[in-house]
């Protein structure tokens, strides 16, 4: 057999980016008069023209309640939440999404609902929960605010080595009568990724339960929860290239089965007297009120588009694109700039957090907006984990599917001049 | 880059790089605050001795961007020394700088919809006596950007809780 080329759509095919550039409308416009180079996709992804049409589709031709009318658009309208729920749950390997996959209105929102419902039906005072110190607060403090209320929980913390890995040797003392362990997926500071299929095992072992934050891998690496080893998966809709104000938990079947509500309120009852109220079964239990129906569509549209283009590609290209922007800055700047994190490789995420010089990463990223740059500074909802690299903030770019060679080279050129301003 | 400029004036880069009344003071006798910024996690530590109804000395320790460290120092410079009264006036007279008001922000319209959380005030612009301010008028650039103007008002609002406290003891 000869070779062949690979084809579009194979997992070895290159993205064509210049091509996927057109499809992202937001992409068009310029800033300061310069194109914009947008390296901020860890904190909300840009929307491909497919996915606003969706919801814009969805608005002018279908938009009623759910799960409550009989007429045409109402049907519709439930029939499209309901896909949405399939199509976001089999984006990361459901095995049965309409049971499994909760919707909230962000990864935080998912993180809380399961410290609130599994956690107060699971953990007594005095329970350990063991996080990591890379947690995002938002699989922090949801624990803390628990702890509050039962009593006292016991936090503990899987450190990171000088690498920006978790330092893993203590994991089975660590776990040692913990009830739920908490881990990010992708560090959205280090883009460290995380070993999780290892950390479940061991967790599973001890008889714990992992909680993932998937806010940063789910949008950018193929991740199967079956696979990943975690009971419980959260990410966001906004970070899926998705709208903002739906954000997805995927959960064991019998987890949820197991859990009370979060939310009080339509949708998530079967009876309500005037002494009491009997629950609905999950989904359906933790998700009180109106749901976000147009945003269920947007993420339906979302996951179909990068799912065409296909998760193996896309990781492929971001991390190409991640090993080269390390190089190109340690070819330019050298010891001036301190990249924080793994070096380069399978474990790496496109999300790329440094320190230049003594230059604050608020002076740099506004340095950097007059060029059309869009990075995040700040303690990027981490401070746990700035105090233990020794830094108040860091500035931030990461990458998406059309991010490209030319965009390290915009960013190179404006930290040049923040070099030269602040020198 | 004239924005940028407007933004990062020399004496603004002066006084980042060579910050005045730097430190802290031994705390008790001078009585010592904190003020976050917990946007962008900015942090300042003033200790403050007011003797006589004067702020008689006071030193500023923390860590920030230049916008944040560059006023604590300007601020430094302008109140050491200066009647209580005086200080709180100059205090209310920056922030008034600080505040955006439409009116002032007419010639760049699209950023008045993007406060970023800053202080607005309502209705005609106040006379801001930018004579009155001196070498703080430097920092008037900021009101263009408008999410770094918590950092420029950190270390006010943060001198001003401290003389608020130390009045509070002394009553």
């Amino acid at each position: 057999m000869t070779p062949a080329a690979p084809t579009p759509g194979s997992p070895a095919a290159p993205l064509n980016v210049e091509a996927l550039r057109k499809d992202f409308p937001l992409l068009q416009r310029t800033v300061h008069g310069r194109p914009i180079v947008y390296l901020d996709s860890a904190a909300s992804a840009l929307q491909p023209a497919a996915v606003i049409g969706a919801m814009t589709d969805y608005y002018e031709s279908t938009h009623a309640n759910v799960h409550r009318g009989v007429y045409a658009t109402a049907e519709e309208a439930t029939a499209l939440y309901e896909r949405a729920r399939v199509a976001a749950g089999r984006f990361i390997g459901a095995p049965d999404p309409a049971h499994e996959v909760v919707f909230t209105k962000n990864t935080t929102e998912a993180l809380n609902l399961v410290a609130h419902s599994w956690g107060r039906a699971n953990l007594r005072a005095g329970d350990a929960v063991l996080l990591t110190e890379m947690e995002h607060h938002a699989n922090i403090v949801p624990w803390m605010l628990l702890s509050e209320e039962l009593g006292g929980l016991e936090l503990r913390y899987i450190p990171i080595d000088g690498d920006g890995r978790l330092a893993l040797d203590d994991l089975d003392r660590l776990l040692d009568g913990v009830k739920v362990v908490g881990v990010s997926t992708m560090s959205n500071v280090l883009g460290t990724i995380n070993p999780v299929r290892r950390i479940a095992d061991a967790a599973h072992r001890a008889g714990a339960v992992v909680v993932a934050d998937g806010a940063q891998l789910v949008p950018h690496v193929p991740v199967s929860v079956t696979d990943l080893g975690a009971y419980f998966l959260a990410f966001s809709g906004h970070k899926t290239m998705g709208p903002t104000g739906i954000g997805v938990l995927w959960a064991r079947a019998e987890l949820l089965e197991d859990m009370g509500p979060f939310l009080g309120g339509g949708g998530m009852i079967l009876d309500v007297k005037l002494d009491s109220f009997r629950p609905a079964p999950p989904p359906a239990r933790f998700e009180a009120g109106t749901p976000p129906i147009a945003e269920a569509v947007g993420l339906t549209a979302a996951v179909g588009y990068l799912g065409d283009i296909g998760m193996e590609r896309i990781r492929a290209h971001e991390l190409a694109l991640t090993n080269h922007a390390l190089a190109r800055l340690g070819e330019k700047f050298g010891p001036d700039l301190q990249v924080f994190g793994p070096p380069g490789g399978e474990d790496r995420g496109g999300v790329i957090s440094f320190a230049y010089r003594d230059v604050h990463a608020h002076d740099l990223a506004q340095v950097l907006d007059q060029f059309g740059v869009c990075v995040r500074p700040g303690h990027h909802c981490a401070k746990p984990l700035m105090r233990r690299l020794g830094v108040q903030a860091t500035a931030r770019a990461s990458f998406s599917l059309f991010s490209d060679e030319h965009d390290v080279e915009v960013l190179i050129e404006g930290l040049v001049e923040a070099g030269s301003l602040f020198g | 880059m004239a924005d940028l400029e407007e933004l990062y004036r020399e004496i603004i880069l002066d006084h980042y790089r060579s910050p005045r009344n730097r430190g802290e003071l031994p705390s008790p006798p001078a009585h010592r605050v904190e003020g976050f910024n917990p946007l962008c996690g900015d942090e300042v530590v003033i200790t403050l001795i007011v003797e006589d109804g004067k702020l008689a000395d006071l030193k500023i320790a923390g860590s920030g961007c230049s916008i944040s460290q560059s006023s604590a120092s300007l601020m430094s410079a302008a109140v050491k020394g200066k009647a209580v009264e005086e200080v709180r006036r100059l205090i209310s007279t920056f922030k008034g700088m600080m505040s955006i008001h439409e009116a002032s922000l007419d010639h760049d319209g699209d950023r008045t919809a993007a406060t970023g959380g800053a202080d607005v005030v309502e209705g005609e612009p106040e006379q801001i006596d930018l004579e009155a301010l001196g070498e703080l008028a430097a920092l008037q650039g900021v009101v263009k950007f408008p999410v770094r103007i918590k950092c420029a008002t950190l270390s006010w609002n943060t001198l001003a809780q401290g003389l608020d406290e130390v009045a509070a003891e002394a009553s």
